[in-house]
């Protein structure tokens, strides 16, 4: 049996529901971080599947910026979640509903 | 073979990427957020891409799972989260959205929204043929290449965005507000 690139396709489109469920989901600030990274990690795991279906050397580029993008919000997110902690103590979503310190 | 490989690792990514929205514990999804990451980066593999599945490892296994570590054992969060919904029917209304955005992917895919042109030996966009991995120009050699051509202003960009992070970074995380107690202060007092 051999392995095409739908299967990748659909392996990322579940990768990327779970991490969309999770967002829903969960209340924990560090969590629903890591559920962007699942995220972004399928949209990855796409444009590598089609640089190797279409043999085209850009999808795999194109990762190289989306794990900048992710790296620089991982340096942000987690400079804001510690600043919430500072001030609340905790770091749960449901309590950061209002756009005042 | 590919297709063992395969399996094996779609089965440990949706069981890390469940794990993950499932622990109680942060720390525990961290880790199983590393197992998915480390299967992604086999698939990388499988689909020769070695230069992104090495920069996987590197960058998002190692330093991002660290970091989030760092942070979660620096505030002491691991704490576990209410489990009362704050708004009722949230998670079940959750667990429909995501079946929903599911079904709407796979549809889409199927009905060849996604196209795209094979690139054919020798056309005019791409002289230098070679296979994404060739022994002759290795897959590293063909995305540099592509990388500091094609795409160098946006290479040049992501610089300046993660300039922007770090700084952004620093700015948040300093304790404002509370000024820092100087050592000649302490003293004096």
């Amino acid at each position: 049996m051999t392995i095409t690139p739908t299967y990748y396709l659909i392996l990322a489109s579940m990768l990327f529901t779970i991490g969309a469920v999770g967002m829903l989901v969960r209340r924990n600030t560090l969590v629903m971080f890591m559920c962007i990274e699942l995220m972004l990690n399928a949209a990855n795991l796409t444009f590598v599947s089609y640089a190797n279906a279409l043999n085209d050397i850009s999808g795999q580029v194109i990762v190289f910026f989306t794990l900048v993008v992710a790296a620089a919000e991982v340096a942000v997110g987690l400079a804001i979640i510690v600043a919430i902690f500072r001030r609340r103590q905790n770091v749960t979503a449901d309590d950061v509903d209002l756009l005042k310190g | 073979m590919q297709a063992v490989v395969f399996f094996v690792c779609a089965a440990l990514i949706l069981l890390g990427a469940s794990g993950v929205i499932l622990a109680r514990n942060p720390v525990h999804s961290a880790l199983f957020l590393l197992l998915t990451l480390v299967n992604v980066a086999v698939l990388f593999l499988q689909q020769h891409a070695a230069l992104v599945a090495a920069i996987q490892i590197v960058v998002y296994a190692s330093a991002i799972v660290v970091l989030f570590l760092f942070v979660i054992t620096l505030l002491g969060v691991d704490q576990h989260e209410p489990l009362v919904e704050p708004r009722r029917f949230q998670r079940p209304a959750a667990i429909v959205l995501g079946v929903l955005v599911l079904i709407q992917i796979i549809v889409l895919a199927g009905n060849h929204w996604a196209t795209g042109t094979v690139q054919q030996p020798g056309t005019v966009d791409n002289p230098n043929f070679q296979a994404l991995d060739s022994p002759r120009t290795g897959n590293v050699e063909r995305l540099a290449r592509n990388l500091f051509t094609h795409y160098v202003w946006a290479f040049e960009m992501t610089a300046v965005l993660l300039v922007i992070a770090v700084v952004g970074g620093v700015v948040l995380a300093r304790r404002s507000g509370h000024r820092a107690v100087e050592p000649s202060e302490v003293g004096a007092s």
